[in-house]
């Protein structure tokens, strides 16, 4: 463990990656402390004289939106929804690919073949529209927007953790433990899962990359979290008509979406190449 | 591989059947009344049974699914409940926007990757190396739409040297194109650059190369054919990467496609067209894996005997 942390903090890229998620976190946990104005505020000199949203200034850092709320502080409480889907769905959908490939790769059969031809079956669908339509028609809210996700979601994990146990399962250890007398529950518990945490890690941490995106993307769309709770893509959201007149309004939360993604990527790309025993010793 | 080829396509039926199945009860067990929107909001509730009725939404669901499969079959999906008109020809006259759209975009993806991933690959560590990994990474990390709104800003709005929305011209092409394909274009091209560094270290190239041939056609004609097995199966599986990112695509650029039509049918739960929709995309999805899987065997003859 500390191996890793230091082979992590070694690489300049992933060094500022794990500086990005630590200021998103803490920006999403110190939201109320941090934030210059509560985030549906409208002060009085929100906007301008003609009513337009102010650009990014010295009283509203990163200006204002069409509502003359302050983007900064929407931002950083949009932090916690998008931080907060990112994880719990993710988590969701790993939680859920690990258990239907493990049962699937070591009971195999009957079952473990039923199981995997209906994750061929999810994987013919169009995972952004099926998410589209299921937010649409479920009147979404915060937990609806995370468990849509997190549906459309495990099927990849699945499939990697099939293949994994599958491989394990049949290895002499495991026979050889079986032989002692060892049962499933056991073997299970004890010998399979401690060789699947290398994927659970890498996954959980670059799952919550493609969450934040389909987050965004359905809140975007006007499907995910509903204003006035600001998520990341709502923001766009609400102002994408005026992307010419205010440009910030759309660019700067589109980069925050960007660096948070790309962070998530980054350290689980990193994580994969040390957690990997395969990649080990390779340059 | 005949038998190959049937077990294969009878597999993609019964996958196609599933995603049926799988969408028709989704959509009947949301909590959605499709009947009470179309009847309108002052409906009576005598007037939302009326409706109920002539949707044929009050059959038990056993017959209405055995309805919609028997109609599937005929390439039948059903009769819009809001547009009044059958859904295949409402599909049909879209789809071809669409797959303009994709075919373009995938054009994009595959000459930047392509090119990018071959020079990367020959000029390991330099430029354009670094340049292929960054961009391979902010390629899965940006959010369509912005990169979308983005590319509509600096060259519609600001340079105007392409329309901001519409369809029918080359140059409204261009810009959504190019938001379909830039993204995917990194992965692509780490993709050519990895095979490439393998076929490159093999002994039939430093042969090729004693033999005297320049460096181009070594690369080109001895290398590049082995290395882009692995693009023929990426674009075979982008497809159904692409019918996704297609509703976002064409909601910012007021493409009029496909997935602009689904879009619209989500909004007033035009439950048919959902299901329309649907199905085309997953069929696409499954006849761009069959096809990844059918041009390999085509290209190397290793897999053709296994």
């Amino acid at each position: 463990m500390k191996r890793i942390a230091s082979e992590l903090v070694r690489r300049p890229s992933t060094c500022l990656a794990l500086l990005v998620i630590g200021i998103v976190a803490l920006a999403a946990v110190l939201a109320p402390w941090l934030a210059p104005f509560s985030p549906d505020a409208q002060p009085f000199d929100g906007l301008s004289t003609e009513g337009a949203p102010l650009p990014p200034g010295s009283e509203y850092w990163l200006g204002t939106d069409t509502l003359g709320r302050d983007l900064l502080s929407r931002l950083l409480y949009g932090a916690r929804t998008s931080l907060v889907i990112g994880v719990v769905a993710n988590g969701v959908a790993v939680l859920i690919g690990m258990i239907v490939g493990v049962v699937a790769g070591y009971l195999g059969g009957v079952i473990g073949n039923v199981v995997m031809r209906f994750t061929d079956l999810m994987m013919a669908f169009p995972a952004l529209l099926l998410a589209i339509v299921l937010a649409a028609l479920l009147r979404p809210s915060l937990w609806i927007v995370a468990l849509v996700i997190a549906l459309v979601n495990w099927v990849q994990v699945a499939r990697i953790v099939f293949t994994e146990t599958r491989a394990l399962a049949e290895r002499d250890f495991i026979l050889a433990e079986r032989s002692l007398g060892a049962g499933n529950v056991r073997i299970l518990v004890r010998h399979i899962a401690p060789h699947l945490l290398p994927t659970a890690i890498v996954w959980g941490t670059l799952g919550i990359a493609t969450t934040v995106l389909i987050e965004a993307t359905l809140s975007f769309l006007g499907v995910g979290v509903q204003p006035p709770q600001p998520s990341w893509g709502n923001i766009i959201y609400e102002s994408q008509s005026y992307f010419q007149s205010a440009p910030w309004l759309v660019f700067i939360p589109g980069a925050v979406i960007l660096a948070t993604a790309l962070s998530f990527n980054l350290v689980g790309d990193a994580l994969r190449d040390l957690l990997d025993p395969t990649q080990r010793g390779r340059g | 591989m005949a038998v190959l080829l049937a077990q294969r396509l009878l597999q993609s039926i019964a996958v196609l059947f599933g995603v049926a199945i799988v969408t028709f009860l989704l959509l009947h067990y949301l909590p959605a009344d499709p009947a009470a929107l179309v009847a309108g909001r002052s409906a009576t509730a005598q007037m939302i049974a009326n409706v109920r009725h002539q949707l044929g939404l009050d059959l038990p669901l056993p017959l209405q699914f055995w309805n919609y499969i028997s109609g599937l079959v005929h390439a039948n999906l059903g009769r819009s409940y809001v547009q009044r008109s059958e859904v295949a020809t409402l599909v049909a006259a879209r789809l071809p926007a669409t797959l303009v759209l994709m075919a373009c975009g995938i054009l994009v993806e595959v000459a930047l990757g392509l090119t990018l991933g071959v020079i990367a690959a020959l000029r390991r560590n330099g430029f354009i190396d670094r340049m292929v990994m960054t961009l391979a990474f902010i390629g899965v990390s940006s959010p369509q739409f912005v990169v979308a709104l983005l590319l509509l800003y600096v060259f519609a709005a600001q340079l105007s040297w392409f329309p901001m929305s519409g369809y029918g011209t080359p140059a409204h092409v261009v810009l959504p194109a190019l938001t379909l394909g830039l993204l995917g274009a990194g992965w692509y091209a780490r993709m050519v650059r990895s095979a490439m560094i393998d076929v490159l270290n093999q002994d039939y190239i430093r042969t090729a190369r004693a033999k005297g041939l320049s460096g181009s056609r070594v690369v080109l004609r001895h290398a590049l054919p082995n290395a882009l097995l692995p693009i023929v199966a990426m674009i075979g599986i982008d497809i159904g990467q692409f019918m996704g990112g297609v509703v976002v695509v064409e909601a910012v650029y007021g493409w009029p496609g496909i997935g602009q039509l689904a879009w619209q049918a989500i909004q007033q739960t035009d439950v048919p067209i959902i299901m329309g929709v649907t199905m085309v995309s997953s069929l696409a999805i499954v006849l761009g894996n069959l096809l990844a899987d059918l041009v390999a065997p085509l290209l190397d003859p290793k897999i053709r005997i296994r």
